[in-house]
């Protein structure tokens, strides 16, 4: 190959109109018969597979260029048509410039005096706007200057032009056939065209209509030979044939003088055919259809849409070297590692060049062959042959080794992969993880690690790459590491952190537990400690200890629980308070974050592996489960709750007394039944809000339920209230529900009621189940919420897009301002403050600490 | 006759001052840049209509920031 390229640049490209004149100097063959074979099934000279327009067949010569099957990229034809025909993606324009030109000179409907003022303000439309808001406005002008019905120049006087879709015109009732439209279009002047943004050079009007018709290569519209030895042709081929079977019969008819009327319909099925080959898509014309009644994909559907060239084949990216199944969880993983079944870790391949140090290595796998892993699949010789492993070759494939070769091998535990969940929305959507082949079917992960993934396990599924160079496995583990990862550029704290069952595990743990020592040192054991020459030699080992042991030992931290209690670790000693969300959490975890910033990624990463494990193990071996049960109240604080209800009813009712009076006070900016509204909505709020600060206070502390809500587990109180107490008011758009039968929400209520009940207010907790009315409140509210996330997750999703796409090319530069690609500056100072989130905590600096530390 | 609004005493409008042509060396050396790489503001922009600015000018405006407290912008007139 030579390297002495030729650089050229692009300064612009002009599309034109093909001309015929044009259509014949590039054909290489004329098409006279439909015909495609003959009895030997050999190309028939003159038909639409003859071997001049490119060879398909392998063996077979391209007559044009010599050149075989696959060398030669296929050569035009074309046809002569019998009548011309018009080109239906130029009907819009053929009609605007029959509209506006003379039906006799063929002049522009403008005077001449008028064009010569106006070309300036025409000629900066067209640099504004472009070439169809010109064209536009010289529409308009004439509409306005009234030419239409008189031509300034040769003063004839005009009928109207009107087209019935898709493609026939009539100059006023009579019909014009094509062969009079080409002659209207040839009178117009060079001059005029340009007013209409056709360069007469490369498009004379004329050209619209069609007299020849390329036809394209047999290379694009290749056949194919089924299995029973049946030849199928491709849509465009019997969309040729129709159109050149037809053509004949129109020649045949036209020179065998045959009456008018026979020759006008062949030539309609002329143009339909023709129409139908550029565009099967047409609304007034009944699509082209195989036999079997599927519609033929002509030219335009083969561009156009999704499934089109474009959006398919040339935007389209396909990846090799990738897997995809459901995931399912597996906390006894490290966190940066992925579970792979052993079935993807066989057919999965990683190329490793033999060296003579690698040399007995790669062999073993080469041996192993395809079918017992762990194996090769392939292996590439010097020159790039790529050469499948199966038992036949293995043989000969292994005498042939030496270094320089490459083998294929399969994937071991440790090698580099990406791991990706749709929507990948940020950079935490692809992450690299360390390899660990397993048995059985799913892709494992440690559910730590769901959050930056935002995936779950119901039936999620997850996307896997592996990196082919050393190169890209540098770049992958550098870049992309969970490691890397773990603090969220978005707010500077923790993304990947404990979760569910790690935090109320943890939370029991260090809040209550006391554990015998043979206990506490199994449990660490379990998690992965192996280590145990400072672990406390007394019988009865504190959970904060256990908790403790986990922690490095000189680590010193200071912070609040949920609930705004101190928490305290001194030399890597939980001295005082509890964990729960707000220290373990992810978006929250300030522990984590100190962690982070003391002992780096590689270590937060093993601690936070362990503290999962140890917060699950804890519930393990200690039980936790939760039930109805949990939230039963005595009876006490269940009249207390019926007290507030009735309270909150009978304060509704007088606001309503006294709106029926006239007497109540609207508030500022609002009618009186608005303020009335809202009124209602506060006192039934505050009611409901009453409701679960008495269930709260009343449900046990040590129930599991509550331990979950308190640890910030999973659940909150208002979850809680509503099982216990009081489910609340049903709002729909804000508002209470008004919608239903007339005046009234549901026919079991008066007309205009207005009290709680009626407009959806639930003072019964689920435990206590709900009356008909209220539950079809809630189905109410219910069916609304779903629709609205349904509705507003693909528009938000675009709206993210249309946001990322825009701003990827930002870059904030050494100097701190934000540039673009072409280096104009969009922010002098990033974020205004020049912080890099993500070495923040939660988006600021704790000098204090940074002060002390120093000092 | 209606009293005309001034609109730089808004709230909303941040402090716009023209720059001398010193400044406009000092802050294009600062960030080694010339003038075809500030973000622009149209001639038009009613506040740079008061500033009495002409073309290739610069504008540095003055704003209050959630997370600086005050932040500096410049930019280019154009037309």
């Amino acid at each position: 190959m030579t390297t002495d390229y030729l650089f050229k640049k692009i300064d612009k490209i002009r599309f034109g109109v093909i001309s015929h004149k044009m259509i014949k100097k590039m054909a290489s063959a004329k098409i006279v018969t439909p015909e495609l074979y003959d009895k030997e099934g050999y190309p028939v000279d003159g038909g639409l597979m003859d071997t001049r327009l490119g060879v398909i067949d392998p063996g077979l010569k391209c007559k044009t260029c010599g050149s075989k099957l696959k060398e030669c990229i296929g050569h035009f034809g074309y046809i002569e048509l019998a009548r011309p025909v018009i080109h239906v993606k130029f009907v819009k324009i053929i009609l605007d410039l029959l509209r506006c030109t003379c039906q006799e000179c063929g002049k522009i409907l403008l005077p001449d005096e008028y064009i010569k003022k106006h070309m300036k303000k025409f000629s900066s439309i067209e640099k504004r706007k472009g070439q169809k808001f010109k064209r536009v406005k010289v529409k308009e002008l004439i509409v306005k200057l009234k030419t239409i019905n008189k031509c300034p120049h040769c003063k004839a006087k005009l009928s109207k032009i009107k087209i019935e879709k898709p493609y026939t015109f009539y100059q006023g009732d009579k019909r014009l056939n094509p062969i009079e439209i080409r002659t209207r279009l040839e009178k117009i002047p060079d001059e005029d065209c340009r007013l209409f943004g056709l360069n007469p050079e490369v498009v004379r009007p004329e050209w619209m209509i069609l007299t020849l018709m390329a036809i394209p290569p047999v290379t694009m519209r290749p056949s194919i030979t089924l299995e029973s030895g049946e030849r199928s042709e491709d849509d465009l081929t019997h969309k040729l044939g129709d159109v050149v079977r037809i053509n004949q019969r129109l020649f045949e008819n036209i020179n065998a003088g045959a009456p008018e009327i026979i020759i006008e319909d062949l030539w309609d099925l002329l143009q339909y055919h023709i129409t139908t080959f550029f565009d099967n898509n047409i609304a007034q014309l009944p699509p082209a259809r195989h036999r079997s009644g599927q519609p033929l994909k002509t030219i335009t559907e083969r561009i156009k849409s999704k499934e089109g060239r474009i959006r398919h084949n040339l935007a389209g990216k396909r990846t090799n070297f990738s897997s995809r199944t459901v995931i399912s969880p597996d906390s006894m993983l490290a966190l940066d590692e992925v579970g792979i079944p052993k079935e993807v870790a066989m057919k999965l391949t990683i190329p490793e060049r033999i060296t003579e140090w690698n040399f007995e290595y790669l062999k073993k796998y080469v041996e192993n062959g395809p079918k017992k892993y762990p194996g090769a699949n392939y292996i590439i010789r010097p020159d790039g042959k790529k050469k499948k492993i199966t038992d036949e070759t293995k043989e000969q494939l292994l005498e042939e080794l030496q270094p320089g070769y490459y083998v294929e091998r399969q994937l071991l535990d440790g090698d580099v992969a990406i791991f990706n969940r749709q929507p990948s929305l940020h950079r935490m959507s692809m992450m690299c993880h360390r390899i660990k082949v397993l048995p059985y079917l799913t892709f494992r992960l440690n559910p730590a690690v769901c959050a930056p993934y935002n995936a779950d396990f119901d039936g999620d599924e997850m996307n896997l790459h592996i990196p082919q160079t050393e190169e890209a496995r540098a770049e992958a583990e550098i870049l992309m590491q969970v490691q890397t990862q773990l603090i969220s550029p978005r707010y500077g704290l923790g993304i990947i952190a404990c979760n569910q069952d790690a935090i109320s595990g943890n939370f029991i743990l260090t809040k209550e537990l006391k554990l015998s020592r043979e206990d506490a040192i199994q449990l660490l054991a379990s998690i992965g400690i192996e280590d145990f020459t400072n672990f406390s030699n007394s019988d009865i080992v504190e959970g904060k200890d256990v908790f403790s042991f986990v922690i490095p030992k000189d680590f010193n931290f200071k912070g609040k629980t949920r609930a705004g209690e101190e928490v305290v670790i001194e030399k890597g000693k939980l001295k005082k308070g509890f964990m729960d969300s707000a220290n373990l959490g992810s978006g929250s975890g300030l522990l984590i974050r100190n962690l982070h910033k003391n002992y780096g990624s590689a270590m937060t990463i093993d601690i936070l592996g362990k503290l999962f494990r140890l917060g699950i193990k804890v519930l393990l071996k200690y039980g936790f489960s939760t039930g109805l049960a949990d939230t039963d109240l005595p009876e006490e604080s269940r009249d207390k709750i019926k007290e507030i209800l009735s309270n909150s009813e009978v304060k509704v009712d007088s606001l309503i007394q006294s709106y029926v009076k006239n007497e109540l006070n609207a508030l500022p900016g609002r009618t009186v039944r608005e303020t009335l509204e809202l009124r209602i909505l506060e006192t039934l709020n505050k009611a409901r809000n009453e409701c679960g600060r008495i269930v709260f206070k009343t449900l046990d502390k040590n129930s599991h339920t509550l331990i979950m809500a308190n640890s910030g587990a999973r659940g909150n109180i208002i979850n809680l209230a509503q099982m216990a107490s009081c489910v609340g008011q049903q709002a729909l758009r804000g508002e209470r529900i008004e919608r239903g039968y007339k005046d009234r929400t549901l026919s079991c209520f008066k007309q205009d009621a207005l009290g709680s009940e009626a407009h959806g207010f639930i003072g019964r907790g689920f435990k206590q189940g709900l009356k008909p009315h209220e539950f079809f409140f809630m189905a109410m509210t219910g069916r609304d919420s779903l629709m609205d996330t349904a509705l507003r997750t693909p528009k938000s999703g675009y709206l993210y897009r249309r946001l990322a796409n825009s701003m990827q090319d930002l870059k904030v530069e050494y100097d701190y301002t934000v540039r673009n690609a072409s280096k104009k500056i969009v922010q002098f100072t990033y974020g205004d403050d020049g912080l890099d989130v993500s070495r923040t905590e939660g988006g600021n600096i704790n000098i204090k600490k940074i002060i002390q530390s120093v000092l | 006759m209606k009293k005309e609004f001034d609109l730089t005493s808004h709230v909303l409008v941040p402090k716009h001052i023209l720059m001398n042509k010193k400044e406009v060396e000092e802050l294009l050396e600062k960030y080694k840049i010339t003038l075809n790489e500030l973000p622009r503001i149209s001639l038009k922009d009613p506040v740079v209509a008061k500033l009495n600015a002409s073309l290739d000018d610069v504008v540095k405006i003055i704003r209050s920031s959630s997370t600086s407290g005050e932040s500096e912008f410049y930019r280019r007139v154009v037309k």
